[in-house]
């Protein structure tokens, strides 16, 4: 059974649910909570690839999120810039300064690295609160403008953000299956596991490094400006570390390194926020606890905690398979890999 | 000319002298090994070699080219591949998803190559498989190529380092304790496989606890003490040795 | 000149309260190498237990306090046992995630139970003196001082009973201790009861003169990582002169600089430090 619910086809029944939703109901609130459901993936996505892939948890992505939103907004609403090249430009913005940060906070590891973003992180917010001049402060960002159309296709509706956004979305996916199936991948996953090892493997650490944190900023950016273009209205609020904290259950609960975790972790705890209703402030009161459980028992959880249970009933069949043919040799070997997985 | 040497490598952690002035010179196409009692500095000598530390003072020169300030990954890609003490593995993953990433560094297809799936990343994923099996083959782990190496025995694990190793398409290969942790009779399936690697034009240097072993395969032996090297040369010579007996039976020998 | 003065003496006072939580977060650090993302919320804990056993309960001041300490002491136990000690083992970004689950639990806790406003909790200390003329608040006299004796203790603990010097002996060689016979379990959850009991007494003596609501510990904690890393991760000495590092160029920063800006000081401090050296200060050479 669980053999259907590889990642492909998961991914494959997410794009084809995901079309089709706006046609099957009409509530547009449902069609709004998704579409922020989906950008919020985005920047999930850009988490899991740092944290997830090579293993360094940032936790300045809410102020690279507020990095991309505060980009657009001021480039369309105070600079007069057409939206598209705000766009592009905003995406550019926090690519670089990804760039920046990731060439000085690389150089740490670990605690320092969690530490460091962390501080920055904050810096980046207060910079957004207190710069009024630039950001307006509290008073917030208003009237940033829905994306222009192309021709006859607009943005303006409900429906049509949508499938903007999840146009993105399916890109990021895209460049992220691949990226993990392909040798650069390989070599962030090496870096995860063992980053001396790595090194004397040949592969360039630093580089790899930096490559993937500007690649995860710029998921951070492009989430960031998505829902400032679908918002309309920011505030400095969206660069607070509770932003970080969200994403980072999201990403946990789905599963960190893992291609899919990112998806079912979004929309399970953003439904489940839903039905809390008047709660919702008090929603860590349930996702606090589960995020430290989940981290003792299920660190990859629930897409990790899934393919663990299918490996090992796969690995019972084999054993089974192989037993009634060569009885004598394998029950020997199974006897002993047994004691060692235990 | 001199194949790999080390010129008056010296590390201090603090003021600790973990390698004190060691000239050591690995000869071509053998096996050379490094004993000594434990905490004498043998892991050390590796890292400096490998670029993991860098020495106090001294030189490292690799067929003639000056490597002693290289980064690791600059060594490994000029042909020195290294194993550690304790093998890290990633044991969520399969041997052979294990072993393909070594053969990366002999690959060029970057993030755009990903992104966009040319055919030049394919035709290197394809080479990187090719040769992870061809090495698994060599250290006859073939059979476990699909198996997650969290479930690999010692023996397993060891062979599957080595196979990371030589899938960076070493000149020479630096094994920390390849036998330990691993049973007698294991531990001649790993001398016999150091035996063909040399046979196949590698140079092996290993550090070793088992003297037996090293008696039996080691063309040259350095023995360190206290980070200095108080003996070099071939096994009947270092058997025989007053000073390396009395290193042994006066320190904490564990042989 | 006088608000030089002026502002080095509330420097003093920022300081104490930052060594105090730095000293808790530095003990768990030099044992458990871990960073305790959670620590500031045991720091608002330890607030919000002070207020409501002084207005609802109706305790004196200090017997308030010192039900805090053993409270948030508890929830620092409970912490090490249900959570780090079973994560021991794991990768180190699997530590700093469950503290960070830990934290939103109690933050979100602390806004059910006791409200998301800010709260003022009443000290029976809120005259004001002259000192060499100079107007201070007595509450702001107190903190400098306790804090001060906290520390004495805190030292004659560590250094002059055979308990304390486990607990040195354990953060600067964890297998060791293991080795001469010291029971490390039981040393790290004393280590933690330590550490929220500090975060406790930094919270309450300092709430007086700030305020109480959810989200209080979260600059704090922050700035206690900047202090900590600065004096070098694990380090009594190192927590105490950090704290009050950061505690003075606040004060005086907030003056001369900028009020608005004057919390990104800190952080700026930190991104330098890591700039210049990315294992932090005073660590450790090798690799
Ligand atoms: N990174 C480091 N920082 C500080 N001291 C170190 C470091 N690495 C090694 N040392 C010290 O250097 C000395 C030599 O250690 P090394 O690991 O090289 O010994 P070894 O010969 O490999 O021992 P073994 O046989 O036990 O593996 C020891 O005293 C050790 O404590
Ligand atoms: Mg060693």
């Amino acid at each position: 059974m669980s053999a259907v619910l590889n990642k492909r086809n998961i991914i494959i029944l997410f794009v084809l649910v995901s079309l089709v939703f706006p046609l099957i109901t009409t509530n547009t609130y449902l069609i709004h909570v998704m579409t922020l459901a989906f950008i919020w993936m985005i920047g999930v996505y850009g988490l899991n690839l740092l944290a997830g892939y090579t293993g360094y948890l940032s936790l300045a992505h809410a102020g690279f999120f507020a990095i991309g939103a505060y980009g657009l907004g001021i480039l369309t609403v105070k600079a007069h810039m057409s939206f598209w090249l705000a766009f592009v430009l905003s995406l550019l913005i926090t690519g670089l300064l990804g760039l920046i940060v990731g060439l000085i906070a690389l150089r740490s590891k670990e605690h320092f690295f969690a530490i460091y973003t962390l501080c920055l992180g904050y810096i980046i917010y207060l910079v957004i609160d207190k710069w009024e001049s630039l950001t307006e402060g509290v008073r917030g960002l208003i009237g940033i403008p829905a994306p222009q159309g192309f021709g006859p296709i607009k943005f303006e509706t409900e429906k049509s953000h949508y499938y903007l956004v999840l146009f993105f979305l399916l890109l990021v996916i895209l460049v992220m299956y691949r990226i993990v199936h392909s040798l650069s991948g390989r070599s962030f996953i090496a870096i995860r596991n063992s980053e001396d090892l790595a090194l004397t493997i040949g592969i360039s650490t630093a580089r790899n490094k930096l490559t993937v944190f500007v690649l995860s900023t710029l998921f951070a950016g492009l989430s960031g400006a998505l829902y400032a273009s679908f918002v309309r209205f920011i505030g400095p609020d969206i660069g607070n570390t509770a932003v970080i904290f969200d994403m980072l259950t999201y990403l946990i609960v789905g599963g960190i390194g893992t291609l899919t975790g990112p998806l079912i972790g979004t929309l399970l705890v953003i439904w489940l926020s839903q039905l809390l209703q008047d709660f919702q402030q008090y929603r860590m009161l349930i996702f606090g606890p589960l995020l430290t459980l989940l981290v003792i028992f299920y660190p990859r959880g629930i897409v990790g905690g899934v393919t663990d249970i299918y490996r090992k009933r796969m690995a019972k069949k084999e054993k089974q398979l192989a037993g009634k043919k060569d009885s004598y040799i394998q029950s020997d070997l199974g006897a002993k890999n047994q004691v060692k997985e235990g | 000319m001199i194949f790999l040497e080390t010129k008056n490598l010296t590390k201090k952690f603090g003021g600790n002298v973990a390698v004190n002035n060691v000239d050591f010179t690995v000869e071509k196409g053998k096996i050379n090994a490094i004993i000594g009692p434990n905490g004498a500095g043998k892991s050390t000598f590796f890292n400096l070699i490998s670029g993991f530390h860098s020495p106090s003072s001294g030189q490292v020169i690799f067929k003639g080219q000056d490597i002693t300030k290289l980064p690791s990954n600059k060594i490994a890609e000029l042909g020195v591949a290294r194993t550690f003490q304790t093998t890290n593995l990633f044991d969520q993953a399969t041997v052979l998803d294990n072993v393909i990433v070594g053969h990366r560094l002999r690959t060029k297809s970057n993030l755009f190559d990903a992104i966009l799936r040319t055919s030049r990343l394919k035709r290197e994923e394809e080479q990187c498989r090719e040769k992870a099996m061809e090495v698994l083959e060599f250290v006859g782990l073939e059979h476990l190529a699909g198996k997650l190496a969290g479930g690999l025995t010692q023996e397993e694990k060891k062979r599957t380092a080595f196979a990371l190793a030589l899938a960076t398409d070493p000149e020479i290969v630096f094994l920390d304790e390849p036998a330990g942790g691993v049973n007698p009779s294991e531990t001649d399936g790993l001398a016999e496989l150091m035996q063909k690697m040399v046979d196949k034009g590698i140079t092996v240097c290993l550090i070793e606890h088992k003297m037996q072993m090293i008696m039996r395969i080691a063309h040259k032996i350095m023995v360190l003490n206290y980070g200095e090297k108080i003996a070099e040369g071939r096994p009947d010579e270092i058997r025989n040795n007053e000073t390396v007996i009395k290193a042994y039976l006066g320190g904490s020998a564990s042989a | 000149m006088d608000i030089l003065i002026q502002q080095l003496f509330n420097g003093l006072t920022i300081g104490s309260v930052y060594a105090l939580v730095a000293l808790g977060l530095t003990l768990v650090y030099g044992i458990l190498h871990i960073p305790n993302f959670a620590h500031g919320a045991l720091y608002m804990m330890g607030g919000y237990i002070t207020l409501t056993m002084m207005t609802k309960f109706g305790l004196h001041y200090w017997i308030a306090i010192f039900v805090s300490i053993i409270v948030v002491g508890f929830i620092g136990v409970l912490m090490e046992r249900l959570v780090f000690h079973p994560l021991r083992e794991s990768p180190p970004i699997q530590d700093k995630i469950a503290a960070i689950g830990i934290l939103l639990f109690l933050e979100a806790f602390a806004q059910y139970t006791w409200g998301a406003e800010y709260q003022s909790m009443p000290s029976p200390y809120g005259q004001v003196v002259e000192v060499f003329g100079l107007t201070l608040t007595m509450q702001r006299i107190l903190i400098v001082v306790a804090a001060v004796i906290v520390m004495i203790l805190l030292n004659l603990f560590l250094r002059k009973t055979y308990t304390g010097s486990t607990i040195i002996a354990m953060s600067q060689n964890r297998e060791g201790a293991n080795l001469v016979g010291i029971n490390t379990t039981r040393v790290a959850m004393l280590t933690f009861m330590i550490s929220g009991g500090l975060a406790a007494i930094a919270a309450s003596i300092s709430a007086p003169i700030n305020l109480v609501f959810p989200g209080m510990g979260q600059l704090v904690i922050l700035k206690a990582f900047v202090i900590i890393i600065l004096g070098g991760m694990g380090s009594i000495p190192g927590a105490i002169v950090g704290g009050y590092i950061i505690g003075f160029s606040e004060s005086l920063g907030a003056t001369y600089i900028s009020n608005d800006y004057k919390d990104i000081i800190a952080f700026f401090i930190l991104v330098i430090i890591l700039t210049v050296k990315p294992t932090g200060l005073f660590s450790k050479g090798g690799h």
